[in-house]
C-alpha cells in the first residue's frame, strides 16, 4: 500500500476576534502540530465535537488554506509547494470535497446539470480535450442513484438527500483520488445518512476512491471508516488502526464521545451492566451519566 | 392513568388557492403523566406538523379538523390568546435549533426575565433568583457570567440548555420537544438527552419527543408513534415496536439503524452482536 495523502506536523492560528488590547495580535492556536496518513483505497475518519478544529483541518487539507507550519503531500507532491499552473490544478483535482451544507454549496440558480457541469468544464479544462457533458451527467446521476431527469432541475427541487447526492456527484466528476467528505451525512435524516454512506461506499470500490470523513457522530465512523483519528482542541489524541480494538481507547475524551452513543442495543443506566467491561470498567463517568 | 394530552383524528390541510392538500391525515395520539410518547419519521413526515396544529401555532392558511384535549380542555378552535399563555405555561416547547429560538440582541438573563415575567408574578429579583436557580438547575457553570451573555458567546448545546430550562420553569403538564438535539454535536447531544432523561424521571410533566433519529428515540420513549407521508403508519409501545414493527417503512428504519448499531457494538465489543 502507498499513501495518496500524507500530512505532518500541520499548525494552524487565527488572529483572535476579541483583543485583550488596540491592534492586539493575540493569536488563537487551532492546529497544534497534526500528522496524519491516508493510505490508497481507505476510509479514514477524524471525529472531535464541534470547534475541535478538524474543519480547519480539512481546509488545510483541501489546498484552502496555508499552514503556518508543516507539509501536506499528495500523490508525493507538495501542496503548498512551487508548482506549474498546470500541475497545480491537477493537484487540487485530486482531491473534491463534500461539504456538510449542501443548501449552500450548491448554486441556487444553476440547474443540477450545470452543478455536476462545473466540474466537467474544469475537467475540460485540465485534460484539454471535450467531454459529453450531457452524457456523462447522466452518468454520474446515474451512479449517485438519481434518475438522469433530475439534471433539468433547481437545487429548491430536490430533498436534502437528494442534493448532497448532486454534491457527490460533482465531487467525483474531476475523477479525484481522495474525498474529503466534511460533515457530509450530519444535516441529513438518520435513515437517509444511512443510504448516502452505503453510496459512498460504492462509490469507494468502484472508483478506488480514498475517504477523509469528518464528523462528530461515532455510529457513522464505525460503520463506515476503516482507521479513525480522535481529535480534541487541535490535536489527535487517539488514533485507532483498527476497529476492532475500539473499545481499548484511553483517552478521558475519546470515551467520553464513546459514552455518548445512543441507540437500539447500547441501552444506558439498567441495562449498561450487560454491556462488556470497557463501559463498565469507569465508574466516575457512569455516575456523572445517569 | 387519564392522559394529558389527547390528539384524535387530528387532520390539517393546507389551503393552496382553492384547492387543499391534506397534510396530515387523522392522526391520534396520547401521553400521560410521566410518560414519553416518540414521534418518528423523515423530514416532511407532518411530524412537527402535527405538534403545531395542537399548540394553535398555524396560521389561517392552514384547515385543522379533529380534536386535541389537553387536561380535558379542547385546544382546537381555542381562542388564540388563550393558547399563548397555556404555551410557555402550562405547555412547554423546545424548538430545534436553539440558535434561532433566541433574539441575538437581547442578553440570556432579559430573555429569561421576559418569559418569566409573561407567566409569574415574581418581582425583579424573585426573577432574577429564579432564573439562576434554573441555570444551576440543568447544570450550568457559572450562572452569574451566562445571565448576561449574548447567545452567540454560548455554543448550541449550553443555549438548548436555557431552553430546556426555560421551558421547565413553570412546572408545565407537558413539554413538546421538536428534535432538540439535531444539529449539535454528540457530546452535547447525549448530555441534553440526559436532561431529558431527569426531567421524564421526575414524572410530574408528560413528554412529546420528536426526533429522526431512533437512537434518541430508543433513549427515552416509552411509546413510539412512526410517521410516513401524514399518516400515522405506526404505533404503540417502544420495545415491541424495535423489535417487531408490523409496517413495512417501520421495519426499514429500524433495519438499517440496527445494522449500523451492530457494526458500532461489534466494533466496542470485539465481538459481532445484535442480528441487523
Amino acid at each position: 500500500m502507498n499513501p495518496v495523502l500524507v500530512a505532518g506536523d500541520i499548525k494552524v492560528s487565527f488572529l483572535k476576534e476579541n483583543q485583550k488590547r488596540l491592534f492586539g495580535r493575540e493569536r488563537q492556536q487551532v492546529l497544534r502540530g497534526v500528522s496524519l496518513t491516508l493510505e490508497e483505497g481507505e476510509c479514514l475518519g477524524i471525529i472531535g465535537e464541534s470547534g475541535s478544529g478538524k474543519s480547519t483541518l480539512g481546509r488545510v487539507l483541501a489546498g484552502l488554506l496555508p499552514p503556518e507550519s508543516g507539509v501536506v503531500y499528495i500523490n508525493g507532491k507538495n501542496l503548498y509547494g512551487r508548482h506549474s499552473a498546470h500541475d497545480m490544478a491537477a493537484l487540487h483535482h485530486s482531491l473534491s470535497v463534500v461539504f456538510q451544507d449542501y443548501t449552500s454549496s450548491a448554486n441556487p440558480r444553476f440547474r443540477v446539470e450545470h452543478i455536476i457541469g462545473e466540474s466537467l468544464r474544469a475537467l475540460e479544462r485540465l485534460e484539454g480535450r471535450a467531454v459529453d457533458r450531457k452524457r456523462r451527467v447522466a452518468e454520474l446521476l446515474e451512479q449517485v442513484g438519481l434518475p438522469a431527469s433530475y439534471a433539468s432541475r433547481y437545487p429548491h427541487e430536490l430533498s436534502g438527500g437528494q442534493l448532497q447526492r448532486v454534491c457527490i456527484a460533482r465531487a467525483i466528476a474531476v475523477n479525484p483520488r481522495v474525498v474529503l467528505l466534511d460533515e457530509a451525512v450530519s444535516s441529513l435524516d438518520a435513515s437517509t445518512q444511512v443510504q448516502v454512506m452505503d453510496l459512498l461506499m460504492e462509490l469507494r470500490a468502484r472508483h478506488g476512491l480514498s475517504y477523509i470523513f469528518i464528523t462528530h457522530d461515532l455510529t457513522s465512523i464505525t460503520y463506515f471508516c476503516d482507521r479513525v483519528l480522535f481529535f480534541n482542541s487541535g490535536r489527535v489524541v487517539e488514533q485507532v488502526d483498527d476497529m476492532r480494538l475500539l473499545s481499548a481507547i484511553r483517552d478521558p475524551y475519546a470515551r467520553q464521545l464513546l459514552d455518548a452513543v445512543m441507540g437500539i442495543g447500547v441501552e444506558h443506566g439498567s441495562a449498561r451492566q450487560r454491556l462488556a467491561s470497557p463501559l463498565v470498567r469507569r465508574p466516575d463517568a457512569l455516575g456523572a451519566a445517569s | 392513568m387519564t392522559a394529558v394530552l389527547e390528539v384524535r383524528d387530528l387532520t390539517v390541510r393546507f389551503r393552496n388557492g382553492k384547492r387543499l392538500t391534506s397534510l396530515v391525515e387523522r392522526v391520534s395520539f396520547a401521553v400521560r403523566r410521566g410518560g414519553c410518547l416518540g414521534i418518528l419519521g423523515e423530514s416532511g413526515s407532518g411530524k412537527s406538523m402535527s405538534c403545531k396544529a395542537v399548540l394553535g401555532l398555524l396560521d389561517d392558511n392552514f384547515q385543522v379538523e379533529g380534536s386535541a384535549l389537553f387536561e380535558g380542555r379542547q385546544l382546537l378552535g381555542e381562542h388564540p390568546e388563550v393558547l399563548r399563555r397555556l404555551r410557555g405555561g402550562r405547555i412547554g416547547v423546545v424548538l430545534q435549533n436553539p440558535m434561532s429560538c433566541f433574539d441575538p440582541l437581547y442578553r440570556i438573563g432579559e430573555q429569561m426575565a421576559e418569559t418569566l415575567a409573561e407567566h409569574t408574578r415574581l418581582s425583579r429579583n424573585g426573577i432574577r433568583e429564579k432564573s439562576l436557580e434554573l441555570l444551576e438547575l440543568m447544570r450550568i457553570r457559572s450562572p452569574e457570567d451566562v445571565l448576561r451573555k449574548y447567545p452567540h458567546q454560548l455554543s448550541g448545546g449550553m443555549l438548548q440548555r436555557v431552553m430546556i430550562g426555560l421551558a421547565l420553569s413553570l412546572r408545565p403538564a407537558l413539554i413538546i420537544a421538536d428534535e432538540p438535539t439535531t444539529a449539535i454535536d454528540s457530546i452535547s447531544q447525549y448530555s441534553i438527552m440526559q436532561e431529558f432523561l431527569r426531567i421524564k424521571q421526575a414524572g410530574e410533566t408528560a413528554l412529546i419527543f420528536i426526533s429522526h433519529d431512533l437512537g434518541v428515540l430508543s433513549l427515552i420513549a416509552d411509546e413510539v408513534m412512526v410517521m410516513h407521508g401524514g399518516t400515522a403508519v405506526e404505533s404503540g409501545p417502544a420495545a415491541r415496536i424495535f423489535a417487531e414493527a408490523q409496517d413495512g417503512y417501520t421495519r426499514h428504519l429500524i433495519r438499517q439503524h440496527k445494522a449500523v448499531m451492530s457494526r458500532f457494538l461489534s466494533a466496542i465489543h470485539q465481538r459481532p452482536e445484535v442480528a441487523a
